[in-house]
């Protein structure tokens, strides 16, 4: 029996079972990104807000959130939920489990983005008798948005491999099938190596996409909003990894 | 002078206090402003010459007194701050273009958005405007493409655009070059030709003895003294005032 058998690697690659996980995994990553974001954006409106109970909450959220492993997160709703009678599907459980957790990263990306459009690009907008609704659309989205681009690319490239969790509660995405494999043939190195091939290439098209985005919404290449941008505290919101 | 006093005045600020926590940024500020009157404020760093001109189209909150412009009451209603805002124009020490717009979509968002303006119609009032401050072959380009002292003309016109009756500077030369501080206080000048009804913070005092009808002199919140720019010069009142002249001349 030779070491590693690359024709295996090869043939794992193709198998139709683990392109199917390969599947799940990008539906659980895109699925968590809309309603994260979603569910982010209003976290860091709620953060923002001048009410101190709302804006508590959502600290508090976030603290929460970002402060325990999405391992027991994920956990603790599959097989704890239950014992109160509350009781999902397996897929359910982990779209729920990867919201809420992406929610609270991306509502810190959304909040430093907003708080790095300086006060100035506000006033100038209520100067100009702007309404507040133009004022964020126009005005303040747009600029943010651009801040927030590279902290929520890394974010997502983070998620991406955190789906991976999802397969400890029974999903089966990449890393589960991985597994099944594993199990039935033993050939770990070599199915290990086709599940990694295949996370090193969604990462990677992720990462052109986000280069893309950054070069498209970066257009204006305003020399003093790139001054605005490297002083920014945004990309602290995106360090911290998953575990 | 004196038939413009019987119109309702430009701005009006009575008793105008602004504090921030424990500090008083504005103390019993009084002040009349006539259309068409052009007026200089100075003093020293902190004395509160952006706070009173941002009280003004209630950019910052006056606590306490009673202002007016053009005879709209500024009493915190959505309402008149809404009239007072597009009855002034602002231009800001660092420019605020909008960094990822165009000069030209710079200067029709407000047409377009607060007055319902066509793309058209903004678009042959902003080539105005950008004309007059003598940069219409910048219009495709984008704020950072510009020197400051572009951006500074290229802001003027934004705020030209929507038609104001009053003009508010604060420092608006302070971030500039040298070289290029001639080109907005021109352009300034035209506007004050014009007959425009102008405030304005700066430390320009030969544009003050030039331009202004009146100089404003504030300290510690104050408006200390108040004088035609002859005078002011020539005879401050206040030992405060002339020690800052004194370190501003040379
Ligand atoms: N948002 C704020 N919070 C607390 N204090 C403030 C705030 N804005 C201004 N101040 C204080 O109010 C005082 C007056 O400020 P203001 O900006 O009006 O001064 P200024 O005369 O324009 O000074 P400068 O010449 O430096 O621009 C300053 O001492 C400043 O520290
Ligand atoms: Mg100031």
């Amino acid at each position: 029996m030779s070491l590693f058998s690359p024709t295996a690697a090869v043939s794992y690659f193709f198998n139709y079972f683990l392109m199917k996980g390969v599947l799940v995994t990008i539906g659980l990553t895109v699925a968590a990104v809309v309603g994260g974001l979603i569910l982010g954006m209003g976290i860091a409106l709620l953060r923002m807000s001048s009410n101190p109970v709302l804006a508590g909450a959502a600290r508090f959220y976030i603290w929460f959130f970002r402060g325990t492993p999405l391992l027991i997160q994920l956990v603790v709703i599959y097989s704890g939920l239950p014992q109160l009678g509350i009781k999902f599907s397996v897929i359910t459980c982990a779209l729920v489990g990867l919201i809420l957790n992406e929610a609270a990263y991306l509502a810190e990306i959304v909040r430093s983005g907003f708080m790095a459009v300086s006060a100035g690009q506000r006033e100038a907008a209520w100067a100009l008798s702007l309404s507040p609704w133009v004022t964020f659309r126009r005005v303040t989205l747009p600029q943010a948005f651009r801040l927030m681009i590279p902290p929520l690319g890394n974010s997502i490239n983070s998620l991406l491999k955190a789906t991976s969790l999802a397969s400890v509660i029974s999903v089966e995405e990449l890393m589960r099938r991985s597994d099944m494999l594993m199990q039935e043939h033993f050939q770990i190195l070599e199915v290990y190596a086709a599940a990694t091939a295949y996370y090193l290439i969604l990462t990677s098209v992720w990462d052109a996409v986000q280069r893309r985005l950054e070069k498209h919404f970066g257009r204006s290449s305003a020399a003093k909003t790139r001054r605005v941008a490297a002083s920014a505290p945004v990309a602290q919101a995106s360090a911290g990894a998953r575990a | 002078m004196q038939p413009q006093l019987r119109e309702v005045p430009a701005v009006r600020m009575e008793a105008v206090y602004k504090h921030y926590g424990d500090f008083t940024a504005l103390n019993e500020v009084d002040l009349k402003v006539a259309k068409g009157e052009k007026i200089v404020v100075c003093g020293p760093s902190g004395s509160g010459k952006s706070t009173l001109i941002r009280c003004i189209n209630h950019i910052e909150k006056h606590d306490e007194g009673l202002i007016y412009v053009n005879g709209v009451e500024l009493d915190h209603q959505r309402k008149n701050i809404d009239a007072v805002r597009r009855d002034t124009g602002m231009v800001f020490q660092s420019f605020n273009l909008f960094p990822h717009m165009t000069v030209l979509e710079n200067c029709t968002l407000a047409p377009m958005t607060a007055n319902g303006m066509s793309e058209a119609e903004a678009r042959d009032l902003a080539m105005h405007f950008l004309t007059k401050v003598r940069i219409p072959d910048q219009a495709e380009k984008f704020p950072g493409q510009l020197s400051g002292g572009q951006q500074q003309r290229v802001a003027i016109a934004r705020a030209l655009c929507m038609r104001p009756k009053i003009m508010l500077f604060d420092e608006p030369t302070s971030a500039l070059d040298p070289e290029m501080v001639k080109e907005v206080l021109e352009t300034m000048k035209k506007l004050a030709e014009e007959g425009m009804t102008m405030l304005c913070v700066t430390h320009e005092m030969g544009f003050a003895r030039e331009v202004a009808d009146r100089i404003v002199f504030m300290n510690e919140g104050r408006v200390v003294e108040q004088a035609a720019p002859e005078e002011f010069f020539k005879h401050p009142k206040s030992e405060r005032a002339r020690t800052f002249l004194d370190q501003i001349i040379h």
